[in-house]
């Protein structure tokens, strides 16, 4: 079985449906579908001003879609904000932090905002300032430290309140490269206990960490796969969207028998059966994958092949690093 | 409520480990005190602090939006704001914790007048009713002041914009009364009532008036809750 079709079988954390958020009359995402499961973590990768912000803030309950809804945990981002907040840690691109505090009373005060019980925020603190390695730096003022402690601070107040999901915007960028490592370990060690969000640019980081990416470009979301079947969609594979009306089980194995498909993923939404089709490159198998729907007396609903090609939406990420 | 505490005690730290609280504080006792010691030289002197309840009022048009500029409008600056709003804290809560943040640093700045009332009793034997009345109404109309200053900065990134507009609300609402003699009937007397000033004046005479208590408390109550409006529609914009 698929592994992307075994995951909308367990349990899901995060299910966004139909995202669209307009700045002024210009739309920043659109129709952005995806939903993460308990305990994974999900890459958003894209190049700058491709809408993984704007995706992160409404996640995080920060501001509402135009259109569409987010559920966190069963509890919709709007209408139950607060109970959606408790379970979120979340560290904006930006990494605000109150510059005249030292970081101590920062992450303590932080602790309070996210309603840790006060006994449970000493204890926290330090194991926070521990896993980000600011040991050394308890009692600095927040404005005298570097960007990368400054990086860090906001990381470890993200953490400390252990959230069930952690969101993460480009949580690497402007750091040294050895921090870069640490806290790419850092993810991965969370991520085998939290639910992880995260946001980059950069091709290799996200295949490093994450389990699933989603590739977005021009707000809208252009691939999702895991990062090993990445590599494949470099490689001139052609991509097919399909809707289909008829039972999951029997559509995909029928779909993966048609001659030139390489790879077939599905993903449920609500009333909508998505398979997406990896044909190899050249072929136009179109006729066939209709007559193969319509002869089994399914429906097909939508078919369509994927605009953009990969290749030019990596064109444009930072594909590698210098480490 | 918990969480409106820890707001009000962040931002009473930073208060008293700012300089710029201490210089907003030392201006409203310089001046001040000035207008006591302007009453103090007068050929026939009274020992009552009637002048300089009416000096703190005109001051504290000047100080109360310089200690309120920064509570909102740094947040949006600094971005500190999305931590915030993300964080499972009510927008109540961090108006409410913000407002009494300040007003605790007024009341403190206040208390150092006290000194005056301890002058007039070495020196004089004064009438204590007004003196009461007097810092009960200046502690209302200071805290008026401070909500108009917090709306302010709750609707900009800018300090200096969150400041100036709160002075300029303020003076309004303080003339007021000065602009109503030139209308008659009813819109005279609804503008001279809006004047956050003529209510003040039964405090400087001894009159604790249940009317102009209400009115501050109206005051306060109207504009902390038009700032949590504000805060709410941000979410929006």
């Amino acid at each position: 079985m698929d592994s992307t079709f075994q995951s909308s079988m367990q349990s899901t954390m995060i299910q966004a449906t139909g995202l669209t958020h307009y700045y002024g009359p210009f739309p920043a995402i659109q129709d952005v579908n995806f939903d993460v499961r308990r305990g994974e973590i999900l890459g958003f990768l894209g190049p700058n001003g491709a809408g993984k912000t704007t995706t992160m803030r409404i996640l995080t309950g920060y501001m509402p879609p135009t259109r569409g809804t987010v559920t966190l945990d069963g509890y919709d981002v709007v209408e139950k904000s607060l109970e959606a907040r408790r379970r979120i840690g979340y560290l904006p691109e930006t990494v605000p932090l109150y510059t005249e505090m030292t970081v101590t009373s920062y992450l303590k005060y932080m602790g309070t905002l996210r309603g840790m019980p006060p006994k449970l925020i000493k204890g926290r603190t330090d194991d926070a300032v521990g896993l980000c390695h600011l040991e050394d730096y308890r009692k600095t003022i927040i404005g005298k430290l570097s960007k990368g402690f400054r990086q860090r601070v906001g990381i470890a107040q993200a953490i400390m309140h252990e959230p069930e999901v952690l969101v993460l915007d480009e949580p690497t960028i402007g750091i040294d490269p050895i921090q870069v490592v640490e806290t790419r370990r850092l993810i991965e060690d969370l991520g085998k206990s939290q639910t992880v969000v995260l946001s980059s640019h950069i091709l290799p980081e996200v295949s490093m960490i994450c389990e699933r990416v989603l590739i977005i470009n021009e707000g809208k979301i252009v691939a999702e796969d895991t990062p090993k079947n990445l590599a494949e969609g470099l490689q001139g594979v052609e991509r097919l969207e399909i809707e289909i009306g008829g039972p999951v089980t029997d559509v995909l194995p029928a779909l993966r028998k048609i001659r030139g498909v390489s790879r077939v993923t599905h993903r449920s939404l609500t009333q909508k059966e998505l398979y997406t089709v990896h044909v190899e490159s050249g072929k136009d198998i179109r006729d066939e994958i209709s007559k193969a729907v319509i002869s089994s007396g399914w429906r097909l609903l939508s078919m369509q092949t994927v605009g953009m090609s990969l290749e030019e939406i990596f064109l444009k990420l930072t594909t590698h690093e210098d480490l | 409520m918990r969480t409106a505490q820890a707001v009000a005690w962040k931002e009473i730290q930073v208060y008293f480990s700012n300089p710029t609280a201490y210089i907003v504080g030392m201006m409203f006792l310089a001046l001040s005190g000035f207008f006591f010691a302007r009453d103090l030289n007068d050929p026939f002197p009274q020992a009552s602090l009637e002048n300089f309840f009416y000096g703190a009022n005109i001051v504290l048009i000047l100080i109360a939006p310089a200690l309120t500029m920064r509570l909102m409008a740094e947040e949006q600056k600094l971005g500190t704001i999305e931590l915030l709003l993300t964080s499972p804290v009510r927008d109540w809560e961090v108006i409410i914790g913000k407002y009494i943040a300040s007003f605790v640093f007024l009341i403190a700045t206040v208390s150092l007048t006290l000194y005056y009332t301890v002058l007039l009793y070495v020196f004089a034997s004064p009438d204590p009713g007004p003196i009461y009345s007097g810092y009960l109404g200046l502690a209302l109309y200071g805290g008026a002041a401070l909500a108009i200053g917090l709306l302010c900065s709750t609707l900009t990134s800018n300090q200096i914009v969150a400041a100036v507009v709160a002075m300029g609300i303020l003076l309004v609402m303080f003339f007021a009364d000065l602009a109503s003699d030139n209308i008659g009937g009813t819109a005279s007397t609804i503008i001279s009532e809006i004047s956050i000033r003529s209510h003040f004046d039964d405090f400087d005479r001894g009159v604790i008036d249940t009317k102009h208590v209400v009115y501050y408390l109206s005051v306060i109550a109207f504009f902390l809750f038009m700032s949590i409006r504000a805060l709410e529609s941000r979410r929006w914009r």
